[in-house]
């Protein structure tokens, strides 16, 4: 197990590697840099312009400055000793990238946290309730509503949402804090989170719960069909124990590998939501460095993203080891 | 054609087929099927609620349907208020357009006599209909979408075919590509991909016959790493298989054997994960115009035909601006039932 942890956790490098050069190549073919904007404007003057892009480091060639960019990040001083890792400097708003990405980067975990637990509580027992009714009517209504899930836009939930909370006033629009809740006590402040967060995790969640709860009552209609179910009523267990102890525990297998897939998706989802629920996540952020180019920041969202998504994949497999004793890792 | 019958006993796949031939089909005949040009202001009719038609006379009875013409009486309060009635009449005149954007025309199946208006889904902030809108900005959404499948299965079958088959060096250089491009969470890969096309060349914003392009393009280059590492797993293990290995006997090519006996033996998968990939790439582009990297004004795309909605107030006053987004619902809609219904009918084992 150790083994396998240490070996997934090293192949993470050379992929590092791999998306942090086509990241950088990507963001250098694209025409212009930071300064192309100001060089525009007349008040300033292309000397001004020059100083600025040597002081940068703009002025080098993409692969100097990638190389460059490596070695701020990399935790090795040359020739020898070490230093804390640079994640470089921010042009826009003119402070270390860390700085600002740091909450940003929290946000946008919470979020997606909070989504991920709304995507379980509410579809497991959404597909325990379903899976064992065998009504015609119930399982109809049910799966169609479960494919409406499936296929409802996320951009079009987000719009409805805002609607929502703009006409009844029970939510508040945009943000994640009140003001002045730095003097609340905490409850009050967590209560105050909860408030905020509640329907853009919401919106964040919902096709996720609807995948989830399909696949999760296919699962659950297979193992209750098996043999090893009729052996466990046979012995005279109660019905709730049957479904606890035997089927459910056997149905949670392939719905672990989702967990992985489905934290990877809400990254890539929270981007939207973020945007227009106006919540203060990475996606703004990136979506703001994109439009200016800051080129650091780009770079710093671009990793972060991808840890997200390697990282959420590890944990599945790790999950799904503790939840199979089957499954033994090499 | 065993197939055919499973997939017309499925409940919903027939439907979701016609519906999907529905929809294309209103997007090919936009033009006939619009009550006005995509581009028509009616200034002073800006974000109109949609016209009821009336059936009802108001001498009591019923008969043929009308519309009652409007003019802004109060601007503050935004009211329309309804005056004189107009018959909606079949098969009028109106705009030019060009049928399949050859044959020059301005036949249209419905329309109101000036100065009453036919705005079945309202109109946007400059008084464009906004049904109009939707048609002529399907021709762009819906064909994105498969165009760009279209690519990406290309490109997905011709390097998992080839990675797969060949092996060694090649296989594990396109393997490590496909891996780096699938570990780049989707959005943020397509939003620096899409950065590489300029947004203008000099002081012209791009065309957006040019933007139409890039964003194909932009779609394939993000879609091809998952779907050929999946070819490359069944090709993988079906180069051992003895009718494979018969074919090599006989001495045929490495390219003949890929394309003959191979790929097409990956085709029930390669047909199911492309209907279910389009709704995807469909969303994707309508996201990419409403974050204002897409189609541009005053070209219709669903996408930036919802960007008005970002603003509150609109979203609460006119929500019939959202209709667009309710195109793109039933279209996904239609696409995940007909893929689903696909895969039943390809994975029954005969």
């Amino acid at each position: 197990m150790r083994t396998f942890i240490l070996k997934r956790l090293l192949s993470i490098i050379p992929i590092l590697f791999g998306v942090t050069f086509v990241s950088f190549l990507l963001i250098n073919l694209s025409p212009g840099d930071f300064l192309t904007t100001m060089s525009l404007s007349p008040g300033v003057s292309p000397e001004h312009i020059e100083q600025l892009r040597r002081n940068f480091g703009l002025d080098k060639p993409w692969y100097v400055q990638y190389g460059l960019w490596l070695y701020r990040l990399s935790p090795f001083e040359f020739p020898a000793g070490l230093k804390v890792p640079d994640l470089g400097y921010s042009f826009s708003s003119r402070m270390p990238v860390f700085t600002l990405m740091k909450e940003r980067f929290v946000n946008t975990l919470i979020l997606s946290v909070s989504a991920e637990f709304l995507i379980w509580t509410i579809a497991i027992p959404f597909a325990v309730i379903t899976a064992s009714r065998r009504n015609r009517y119930i399982d109809t209504i049910s799966s169609g509503f479960l494919f409406l899930g499936i296929s409802f836009p996320q951009i079009l939930l987000s719009l409805l949402a805002l609607m929502f909370a703009a006409g009844t006033g029970w939510f508040p629009i945009g943000g994640m804090h009140r003001l002045g809740h730095e003097v609340l006590p905490f409850w009050s402040r967590f209560a105050d989170l909860l408030h905020h967060i509640f329907l853009p995790a919401f919106v964040l969640a919902f096709s996720e719960i609807a995948v989830l709860a399909r696949f999760a009552r296919g699962a659950l209609r297979d193992v209750l069909s098996a043999d090893f179910i009729r052996t466990a009523r046979a012995k005279g267990n109660s019905e709730s124990r049957v479904f606890r102890r035997h089927a459910l525990r056997n149905a949670v297998n392939p719905l672990v590998t989702l967990l992985g897939l489905s934290f990877a998706n809400l990254i890539s989802a929270s981007f939207l939501v973020e945007i227009i629920m106006g919540w203060p996540g990475l996606g703004r952020l990136t979506y703001d460095a994109l439009l200016s180019k800051d080129l650091y920041v780009l770079m710093a969202s671009l990793i972060a993203g991808t840890i997200f998504l390697i990282v959420g994949n590890l944990f599945a497999d790790l999950l799904l080891a503790i939840s199979d004793p089957r499954i033994r890792y090499e | 054609m065993n197939k055919w019958r499973i997939l017309k006993q499925n409940r919903e796949a027939p439907a979701a087929g016609l519906l999907l031939l529905l929809l294309y089909g209103a997007a090919l005949f936009a033009g006939f099927l619009a009550p006005y040009s995509p581009t028509e202001e009616f200034r002073s009719h800006f974000f109109h609620p949609p016209t009821t038609i009336h059936f009802k006379r108001q001498s009591g009875g019923y008969g043929a349907p009308y519309v009652n013409a409007t003019y802004l009486a109060d601007p503050m309060k935004h009211v329309f208020t309804e005056e004189s009635s107009f018959p909606v009449r079949f098969f009028v005149r109106g705009a030019r357009y060009k049928i399949l954007g050859i044959f020059p025309s301005d036949l249209h199946l419905l329309g109101v006599d000036h100065p009453g208006h036919l705005f079945l889904l309202g109109t946007d902030q400059l008084g464009r209909d906004v049904f109009s809108r939707i048609l002529y900005g399907a021709q762009i959404s819906l064909t994105v979408g498969l165009i760009g499948v279209f690519i990406t299965t290309c490109l997905g079958l011709s390097i998992g075919g080839i990675a797969g088959y060949t092996g060694g060096w090649t296989d594990a250089l396109l393997m490590r590509i496909a891996e780096v491009v699938m570990s780049i969470p989707a959005f943020y890969l397509i939003l620096s991909i899409r950065n590489i096309f300029p947004e203008q060349i000099g002081e012209t914003h791009i065309s957006s016959e040019a933007t139409y392009v890039v964003m194909i393009t932009v779609l394939s280059l993000t879609g091809w790493a998952g779907m050929s590492r999946v070819i490359r797993g069944m090709v993988l293990s079906l180069r051992k298989q003895e009718f494979i290995l018969a074919a090599e006997a006989q001495g045929g090519s490495a390219a003949r054997i890929l394309v003959r006996h191979i790929l097409p033996n990956t085709i029930g998968y390669v047909i199911v994960r492309a209907t279910l990939l389009i709704p995807a790439y469909i969303i994707a582009e309508v996201t990419l115009s409403f974050l204002g990297l897409g189609i541009q004004e005053p070209s219709p795309s669903w996408g930036n035909m919802l960007s008005a909605a970002q603003e509150l107030r609109v979203l609460q006053h006119y929500p019939w601006i959202l209709a667009p987004a309710f195109f793109l619902f039933l279209t996904v809609l239609a696409f995940n039932f007909f893929g689903d219904g696909l895969r039943d009918a390809l994975s029954e084992k005969q």
